[in-house]
């Protein structure tokens, strides 16, 4: 009985960690549908509101109900600046170009951050119990437990924000299509202005979650891949499949890492994400749309 | 002034130079390459060795990305493949070095081709991310397939021997690095005045128009992929007796973003876009080393800011690039021949 358990408690860590991948692939999803970019400086907004919080929190001693929202907020103002700064001016460029200066910007964020608080890693301020958590038997982790409520709390209100308030649905119609959303008085550049710093936002607020759980270091922004590839296995579009296909990666992660060894959670993410290209390349969820050659 | 070039053949319309002053240049230009060895210290011949590896790394991706609208974000991956192939070669066989050169082209194309299966389902950016899992894969690999790859702590490569002359010191080096750089840049000059070439161009340009037009598109993705690899091999094989150790954290995700960047910079879909756009990012970093020694009387510990101000700068050149100059320096450099053209007299 003892290896079931163990495989339970191996799984609620994965889900948990899950929740926070959805989290940041819905920062993706939520860029994509509006403005058809891939921002890949996903995972370096996520570092930078990890450090806000902790320049907040730790350097300035704020309150840390006070400085979660400040780091969100100074994700989501990074997020404004930078749609109106460089992606605007790219629009109707070729996709690749403005993938690229999201490549470029990630870099730019990395060597700003490590101007400002040097490239050692750093452990945020302790604001989660550390105490476990028991269900039933397993035990889980508290910071993993939060991370993981946060994330769906987050996640159910922009379900639900998508599908009844004007908003998400003016959202929507510009995902659907630009020009008719134009026409029927949707301000389309307003909505693209909302959907990167909602989603910047919100990669913020997934950087402290995340920070808090492993510590923060220039570096962190990796996870953002991990979370590309939520996103491409889920359907770059689709909330549910950002939903599902972090659980479902952040599962798959815990339990490779836990029976196979940690060196194999790299290769068997990738792995997927290749085998999810070759089969279904527009993502569980996602609009059947990729053009096939 | 030139007034007009009248060409009186096709043969002469399709050469590379097509003018005496361009003719010239390039004479000057090669002389500059000849004599440069002799006028630089080790530190600045350790640069141009760089470059030069850069160079052939940069046109082999500008082949798949310029000229054929593949982007691929796995070109380092394949650069560490030919690494390894050469590392290996001189490890446990001890073939002479452009044989193990010629292998680790060769090697470098058949995973090229392999990786680049994917791009007959998905393009664009999704190729791009196909490429990082790519590259991600491969890395695992140099990490575990220990009896070839040594693990973790690499492979050190013995000096390269020439007809019985080691190539220790960067100066002889450079007389390896340059003839083969030079003829790979020769080579995809040349490969966009034959058919493949042009076939490639009109699969980046509309891939539905190619395929009508009678270009099977799976095999000219796939060659495209193939040459791309095998000058990204060949250079890693270079880079590989250049610096004696190879590493799985040789050649990073990094590595593959900054030859993209060096495209990018440079010119994507012109040769002397690769060219200067390799040169210019392997450079450019150096130069702030200069910058941050010169202010480093004023701020303190200034040695400290020079790697996170590196970050910045290469990530603000990419986006500067991008959106103030998309055509990169290659255009700025015609923009500058155009002027010339009609001075004294403006149009």
């Amino acid at each position: 009985m003892t290896d079931l358990l163990f495989l339970l408690e191996v799984s609620l860590a994965g889900l948990g960690s899950g929740a926070l991948l959805s989290l940041t692939a819905l920062a993706f999803v939520l860029i994509y549908k509006a403005t058809r970019v891939i921002n890949l400086a996903v995972g370096e907004i996520l570092m930078l509101g990890s450090y806000l919080f902790f320049a907040f929190a730790a350097g300035m001693g704020l309150s840390v109900w006070l400085a979660l929202p400040l780091a969100v907020a100074g994700g989501a103002l990074t997020g404004a600046v930078v749609e109106r700064g460089l992606i605007r001016p790219m629009l109707g460029e070729s996709p690749i170009s403005v993938f690229m200066v999201t490549v470029g910007l990630g870099s730019v964020l990395i060597g700003l951050v490590e101007l400002i608080w040097g490239t050692d890693p750093r452990s945020l301020p302790p604001f989660i119990a550390n105490t476990p958590v028991f269900l039933g038997e397993a035990y889980v982790s508290r910071k993993i437990l939060v991370a993981f409520l946060v994330a769906a709390a987050v996640m159910a209100a922009f379900m639900l924000l998508f599908r009844y308030w004007r908003g998400g649905v003016a959202l929507r119609a510009t995902a659907t299509d630009q020009a008719a959303a134009y026409s029927c008085g949707i301000n389309v550049p307003g909505v693209f202005s909302a959907a990167w710093t909602v989603g910047c936002g919100i990669a913020a607020g997934a950087g402290v979650l995340l920070g808090a759980i492993g510590g923060i270091s220039p570096s962190m922004g990796v996870f953002g891949l991990s979370a590309l590839v939520v996103v491409i296995v889920g359907g770059l579009d689709s909330i549910l499949g950002a939903l599902i296909g972090g659980l479902a990666l952040g599962l798959i992660q815990s339990w490779a890492g836990t029976y196979l060894g940690g060196e194999y959670q790299g290769v068997v993410t990738f792995g997927l994400l290749i085998v999810a290209l070759m089969v279904r390349p527009y993502g569980l969820f996602g609009t059947h749309e990729i053009e096939r050659l | 002034m030139i007034i007009g070039t009248a060409k009186e053949t096709y043969r002469a319309d399709a050469a590379l130079l097509t003018t005496p002053p361009q003719r010239v240049w390039m004479a000057i230009f090669l002389a500059a390459l000849l004599v440069l060895p002799f006028m630089l210290d080790a530190y600045w011949l350790y640069l141009v060795c760089l470059a030069m590896i850069n160079v052939g790394a940069a046109t082999g991706l500008n082949i798949l990305t310029g000229y054929t609208g593949l982007v691929s974000l796995g070109q380092a991956a394949f650069m560490a493949v030919g690494a390894y192939t050469v590392a290996w070669l001189e490890r446990d066989l001890g073939t002479p070095m452009l044989v193990n050169l010629a292998a680790a082209g060769g090697v470098a194309a058949a995973v090229g081709v392999l990786v680049g299966i994917p791009s007959l389902r998905v393009k664009g950016l999704y190729l791009a991310i196909a490429t990082i899992a790519a590259s991600f894969i491969l890395h695992f690999v140099f990490v575990h397939w220990v009896p070839v790859t040594g693990g973790a702590s690499g492979i050190s490569v013995p000096p390269a021997t020439f007809f019985g002359v080691e190539l220790v010191t960067y100066f002889r080096l450079y007389w390896v690095i340059l003839p083969v750089t030079a003829l790979m840049v020769l080579g995809a000059a040349n490969l966009f005045r034959t058919r493949i070439g042009r076939a490639f161009i009109a699969v980046r340009d509309r891939d539905i128009s190619a395929e009508v037009l009678g270009i099977p598109l799976l095999r000219y993705k796939l060659m495209s992929f193939g040459i791309a690899s095998f000058y990204a091999g060949v250079s890693g094989g270079l880079w590989a007796y250049f610096f004696r150790v190879v590493t799985p954290e040789s050649f990073p995700l990094l590595a593959s973003i900054f030859l993209l960047a060096a495209i990018i910079v440079g010119g994507m879909g012109t040769i002397l876009g690769g060219i200067i756009g390799a040169i210019f990012m392997t450079l450019a970093p150096e130069m702030l080393r200069f910058v941050v020694e010169w202010v480093s009387p004023w701020v303190p510990n200034a040695g400290t800011l020079l790697s996170p101000l590196r970050t910045v700068v290469f990530g603000a050149m990419i986006v500067g690039f991008l959106v103030f100059e998309p055509q990169g320096i290659a255009e700025i450099v015609a923009r500058v021949r155009r002027y010339f053209r009609l001075w004294p007299f403006r149009t």
